[in-house]
């Protein structure tokens, strides 16, 4: 158990992760901004293209603040973001706000439901063909799991609505609904979307909990509690698996903060309006402030879950816990 | 018998190592004589023909514009492999240098460098890619340095591990004992021992990059048409599917079997020297 001395070590390494990871997301900011500037043309430029002279360039400018110096514009857009506002799109003159918050509900609806399914299910297949190993079943999972994860994500999605839907006819192949569609109604379009998140995504988790299953199952607590005469399935699920799963916890992170990021290339392949297909047309629009604000809101997703994980870990292990406490 | 001879034995000994190295080589080899064997003109259109299904004349029957499917297949992987394979050299050369100074300097100036790398690693790479892209053109050059600049950060971190496993053994102690250059204790002393990770590192960072850059195309970031690719086939005959399958299945098939093969090499590789890939992801 946890205790005192323990307690406040663990403490300030819990706060001094955090501060390291605001100050990861400032740098970022800086880098994210630094990156836009230093590209040809500004954001008005990039925008109103052939047109950008005279007047028209000059007002869009004021109106963007482009006329002050970068560092002041910084300060500007960092003073926004500490308030929650990340200014104005450029294009689709509004809010930013509500340009990505409908598409981003969508990312986190899709991912969410990719990950809900697909990490347990990997979990499961890595016990499985940890058991099996070397065996029939363990070749064939890990052999259908890995060739789903070395072909591209947009080759499993065509070869996906090619078969159920425009051979079995089972699902939708493509996904036509409002931005701001109600929840029953993305749920009804994104089988095939996640079927194929689920499958690229699976085996990188799945191959980890095996290797990991498989030097659990060879320590000698487990044989020991093999000798003592325990059932299997108890012995894997409550003794093995707890063990197992901590160095898979950063895994599970990155791929939650990969799903959670809009995976580009299926949002495209699929027609889903979520934030992955928005920072394509964004970039495709030259709508820079809104590929700014996307970029920014992504990396804000990868650093928390990292964080998340780093902490997990740090909770969850005894001997990481300790390790300053007790020489 | 050299080490690299050696190595090669050793990943030749399984099949999938067999089967992996085969279907990378014969990709290579098709790449470079393509141009002279290929039945047709890439860009010649058949105003009759077009979604016609295989036949004796054309093999991999024609697409939505009435072009060979099958001779632009044989092409379609060019600039692909010409781009990740420039881009993968140059990621691991930068990288590797960077990693390991990092690593054998330790102290503040490795503490830095580790955040540097944090902080990118944070970024989102395909936006940067397409943003890239997007304002400097597409040209060959331009994703070459783009994939291997951000593909090197990768290799940073774990040049910079492999050194660290390195720098408190004898023969580094010697070499700073001696008073050699930081630069040539790196390169002469620790580089060939820590080359077996690295090649391994290569091998998976080249099939992730291949991975990016047929993304890209498929996007219609990657290549310019009428250029065949592999990435750019697929998207533009994708919507055609249910009426004509041919014109998607060849450049899928051809695309797999490349990144399949780089994979396979990579696994068998990483086995005869007693590596552990599976804790990686793609970044």
């Amino acid at each position: 158990m946890v205790n005192g001395q323990e307690l406040s070590y663990l403490l300030r390494l819990v706060i001094q992760r955090i501060f390291a990871a605001f100050v990861t997301l400032g740098v970022v900011s800086m880098v994210v901004f630094a990156a836009i500037e230093l590209l040809p043309g500004d954001a008005c430029q990039a925008f109103l293209g052939q047109m950008a002279q005279g007047q028209r360039l000059a007002n869009c400018r004021a109106e963007h603040q482009l006329d002050k110096s970068p560092i002041e514009r910084y300060g500007i857009w960092a003073a926004g973001l500490a308030q929650g506002d990340l200014g104005n799109s450029i294009k689709r003159s509004k809010p930013l706000e509500e340009v990505i918050g409908p598409r981003f509900r969508n990312t986190v609806i899709l991912g969410l439901t990719a990950a809900g399914i697909g990490i347990p299910m990997a979990i499961a297949l890595g016990v499985i063909a940890a058991w099996f190993r070397e065996r029939k079943v363990d070749f064939w999972i890990s052999g259908v799991a890995i060739f789903f994860m070395t072909i591209p994500d947009f080759i499993t999605g065509t070869l996906l609505i090619s078969l159920f839907s425009v051979w079995l006819g089972w699902l939708p192949g493509i996904v036509i609904m409002r931005v701001d569609a109600p929840i029953t109604e993305v749920f009804s379009q994104i089988g095939l979307p996640v079927l194929t998140l689920m499958l690229v995504m699976i085996a990188h988790i799945m191959r980890m909990v095996r290797s990991s299953m498989i030097d659990v199952l060879a320590s000698e607590f487990v044989m020991m509690a093999t000798l003592k005469g325990l059932p299997r399935w108890r012995l894997l699920l409550l003794h093995a698996l707890p063990n197992a799963l901590l160095p898979a916890i950063n895994l599970i992170a990155l791929n939650i903060a990969w799903l959670m990021g809009g995976v580009l290339v299926v949002e495209v392949v699929f027609n889903y309006p979520g934030i992955g297909r928005l920072s394509v047309n964004a970039i495709a629009d030259r709508d820079l402030p809104l590929v700014q604000a996307i970029a920014l809101l992504m990396a804000a997703i990868y650093v928390s879950l990292n964080l998340l994980a780093d902490l997990l870990t740090l909770m969850l292990s005894p001997k990481l816990r300790t390790q300053r406490v007790q020489p | 018998m050299s080490g690299a001879e050696q190595t090669m034995r050793l990943v030749l000994r399984s099949t999938s190592g067999k089967v992996g190295v085969a279907l990378v080589i014969f990709h290579i080899v098709l790449a470079i004589v393509s141009p002279w064997v290929v039945p047709y003109d890439f860009n010649a259109q058949s105003e009759v023909l077009e979604h016609m299904g295989p036949s004796l004349a054309h093999w991999g029957g024609l697409d939505t514009l009435g072009r060979d499917v099958f001779t632009r297949t044989l092409l379609g992987g060019r600039e692909a492999l010409l781009v990740t394979i420039f881009g993968t050299a140059i990621a691991m050369v930068w990288g590797s240098l960077f990693g390991m100074f990092s690593g054998f300097k330790g102290g503040r100036t490795d503490e830095f460098m580790m955040r540097a790398v944090d902080t990118f690693l944070a970024i989102p790479f395909m936006i940067l890619l397409l943003l890239v892209i997007a304002s400097f053109g597409n040209s060959v050059i331009v994703l070459m340095l783009t994939l291997g600049f951000l593909y090197g950060i990768g290799v940073i971190r774990l040049a910079r591990a492999a050194t660290l496993g390195e720098v408190t053994k004898d023969y580094v102690l010697a070499a700073q004992a001696r008073g050699e250059s930081v630069w040539v204790i790196l390169l002469a002393e620790i580089l060939p021992n820590i080359r077996d990770a690295l090649m391994v590192e290569a091998a998976m960072r080249w099939s992730w990059m291949l991975l990016a850059f047929s993304a890209l195309s498929f996007l219609g970031f990657g290549v310019t048409p009428p250029t065949p690719d592999w990435g750019l086939m697929i998207a533009n005959a994708r919507i055609y599917m249910p009426l004509a399958p041919w014109p998607v299945l060849l450049p899928m098939i051809a695309l797999s079997s490349l990144i399949i093969g780089i994979n396979l090499m990579a696994d068998a590789l990483a086995k005869s020297l007693g590596l552990d890939r599976v804790q990686r992801m793609p970044l």
